[in-house]
């Protein structure tokens, strides 16, 4: 489903991805662990098209198509989705307003009429619910004023509006109490299919319990320095990086 | 010949004809004496800084434009708000045209400034208010000397008015460029509601320069919503000068949508002279190509125990320029005064330009005054984060400006008039969203 080559990305001449491979298929769980200033979220970010980086070297692959030309919105439309570390607030854009104009511009690029609003209104109280999102936050501006944790929980609610094929997890962990942590971890496995892909960036091995990863990838200094089963976040909890950036040096 | 010549000597013909009683033309004489000395502004002055008449004055204006045929309902409709029922008052090239108007005198009076100044009637009205709060400078003092027609709305105590008051003024383009100073004058009595709306809409290419003055006075406990709708041909100029006199405990709020035009310029003065008054002042400013838009504002606090409230918010795009002069005067015997003043804008494009200059001048020592002032350019970061749900760049943007607008927007009271705002907005910013914000 993804295929990542050999990708270097800059951002004002500063090289921050240095050779990434990965690779994604159907149905499968990625996680992707390292230390701050690692390239994570970067790499996150260069996956969904934000245009102040720069793609230097290597190619990004989508279904067998070359995305790395195309706008953040046409990648969208392919089907992938990234949840945000931080959230934008957008005051003034309630999350209902905004999570329609959200689906019927998918549903315009795909050449399909604006969904109809007693579907689209049946479609937003049910991926509500699964989340246990009060139906009041939905007539809040977006993200305005919204706890740490209420910011994640409506990621994840618009991941679920928006059923991509690759859904990309930024750190979605951080900022969240245990409860509100299975609540989302809950909401992603429903989403979960053997048709579609999670990507989970993380600092820790926490969410991992919940959302249980195929393959757990080391990314240290621009590059994946380590892959392995899931057991290998156990490791890292344990023993931290350091063993590791040995290992590599050797 | 100048134009201020021109505009001198017509007035030196048109005097033996006017048919005022002596008061309001010894006060006609007077404003044009002011008018004389003082001539149009200049970039030297300093309220006048950043907008220059120079290129509008160049042009050789019609100022008693001839009458053409009447324009018919269907072709002009759509400046109505025409989904509801409205008092109409409109005037063709400035003059009234029964025609396309709704006029009242039952209860109140929906009419026009020209009967009013000549019927007797009218008179302990006129006494009372014409030209008593408007100030003394050039422009004002022009369209005294000239002011023969425009709206006159006197509300009596405890009405609500029940529908809303349009105030349109169409120019025809019968001549090559015209000037038209129309004059309004409006009394909303004690604990009296209105709502009212005005615009100029040119319906040529062809040239138009208006100076208009209008006059709103707000008895203790009157209401008064103001909507002015700035969308006009890009041949089309305003100068806006509208003073508002509050006593005390009335509200007044008046929203400025300029969207086109050439140059428009709004000289907004509130003068609040009795306690707890309820002042505010919002505008949305939403241009492009070599549009120019100077709001020009002033909120004199005068009584204590008042508030007043303005916002304003500015997008700017192509070679398009902004100029927001907001001054707040807190006069020593006004303690208590909460006064907020805030000024948003954004330059879409390098060569956009806005200078905006806050000015608070405050004499008593007991107050609250705020003011904020934003220039920016559009979050990227937000930008990307619309686009990373599938919304395209433009409609993105429209989203953002949308919201930026949005605290200015839901506040106007009349739905049909949002719902008309909102479509303005829309087809300015080239999209349309399924939602009204």
């Amino acid at each position: 489903m993804l295929h990542i080559k050999d990708l270097h990305a800059s951002v004002e001449d500063k090289d921050i991805l240095k050779g990434v491979n990965l690779d994604v298929k159907p149905g499968e769980v990625h996680a992707i662990m390292g230390p701050n200033g690692s390239g994570k979220s970067t790499l996150a970010s260069v996956i969904s098209g934000k245009e102040e980086f720069e793609i230097t070297k290597g190619e990004i692959s989508f279904e067998g198509e070359d995305i790395s030309e195309l706008d953040p919105e046409e990648r969208a439309h392919k089907g992938v989705f990234l949840s945000f570390q931080y959230p934008i607030e957008i005051p003034g854009v309630s999350v209902t307003n905004f999570i329609k104009t959200a689906i019927n511009e998918n549903r315009k690029a795909k050449g399909q009429e604006d969904m109809p609003a007693s579907e689209m209104l049946k479609l937003i109280k049910e991926k509500a619910d699964m989340l246990e999102i009060d139906r009041k936050f939905l007539s809040r501006s977006l993200n305005e004023g919204f706890s740490g944790g209420e910011k994640k929980r409506n990621e994840i609610f618009q991941m679920a509006m928006l059923e991509p094929k690759l859904a990309i997890l930024d750190e979605t962990d951080s900022g969240l109490d245990i409860d509100a942590l299975k609540i989302v971890a809950n909401g992603v496995n429903k989403l979960k299919n053997k048709d579609n892909a999670v990507i989970l960036i993380t600092h820790y091995q926490r969410l991992l319990d919940y959302i249980v990863p195929d393959f757990v990838h080391v990314l240290m200094d621009g590059k994946i320095v380590k892959s392995g089963p899931k057991e290998l976040a156990y490791e890292l909890e344990e023993k931290g990086y350091d063993w590791i950036k040995e290992e590599v040096k050797a | 010949m100048s134009l201020k010549d021109k505009l001198l000597s017509s007035y030196i013909a048109i005097e033996d004809h006017l048919e005022d009683d002596s008061p309001l033309h010894e006060l006609r004489n007077k404003a044009i004496k002011s008018f004389e000395i003082k001539g149009f502004p200049t970039k030297k002055e300093e309220s006048w800084k950043y907008t220059s008449l120079n290129s509008l004055l160049k042009k050789d204006y019609s100022i008693f434009p001839k009458q053409k045929d009447v324009i018919e309902f269907k072709d002009v409709r759509r400046y109505f708000l025409h989904d509801i029922d409205t008092y109409k008052i409109v005037f063709i090239d400035g003059v009234y045209s029964s025609f396309l108007s709704e006029t009242t005198h039952d209860q109140l009076d929906v009419c026009l400034l020209s009967s009013a100044l000549s019927k007797p009637k009218y008179k302990p009205v006129i006494e009372a208010y014409f030209n008593k709060v408007a100030k003394e400078d050039s422009l004002t003092s022009l369209n005294t000397a000239f002011a023969k027609e425009g709206a006159y709305i006197n509300i009596p105590k405890h009405k609500e008015v029940e529908k809303p008051i349009e105030i349109i003024n169409f120019s025809t383009g019968n001549e090559a460029a015209v000037m038209l100073q129309p004059r309004n004058l409006i009394v909303v009595g004690e604990n009296a509601h209105v709502q009212i709306i005005e615009r100029h809409q040119s319906l040529s290419e062809n040239a138009v320069l208006t100076n208009s003055v209008t006059e709103i006075f707000c008895e203790k406990r009157a209401f008064v919503d103001y909507y002015k709708i700035q969308n006009d041909n890009a041949s089309a100029s305003i100068i806006d000068n509208t003073y508002v006199s509050q006593e005390c405990e009335s509200n007044c709020n008046v929203h400025t949508f300029s969207f086109g035009g050439n140059l428009t310029r709004n000289n907004l003065n509130f003068y609040q002279y009795g306690e707890h008054c309820d002042s505010t002042l919002k505008g949305i400013t939403i241009l492009e190509n070599k549009q120019h838009v100077d709001h020009n504002t002033l909120v004199h606090h005068i009584a204590p125990n008042c508030e007043s409230h303005q916002d304003y918010k500015g997008i700017f795009g192509d070679a398009s320029t902004g100029v927001f002069n907001g001054r707040v005067l807190v006069e020593k015997d006004a303690q208590k005064t909460d006064a907020f003043q805030q000024n948003n804008n954004i330059l879409i494009d390098d060569k956009a330009t806005i200078n905006a200059k806050p000015q608070l001048e405050i004499f008593a020592d007991d107050v609250k005054c705020s003011h904020g002032c934003t220039i920016g350019q559009f979050d990227e970061d937000a930008l990307f984060y619309l686009r990373s749900r599938g919304i395209a760049k433009k409609e993105a943007q429209a989203l953002m400006m949308y919201a930026f607008a949005n605290t200015v927007i839901e506040s106007v009271k009349i739905p049909e008039l949002k719902a008309r705002i909102n479509k303005l907005i829309a087809n300015k910013i080239g999209v349309s969203l399924g939602f009204d914000v």
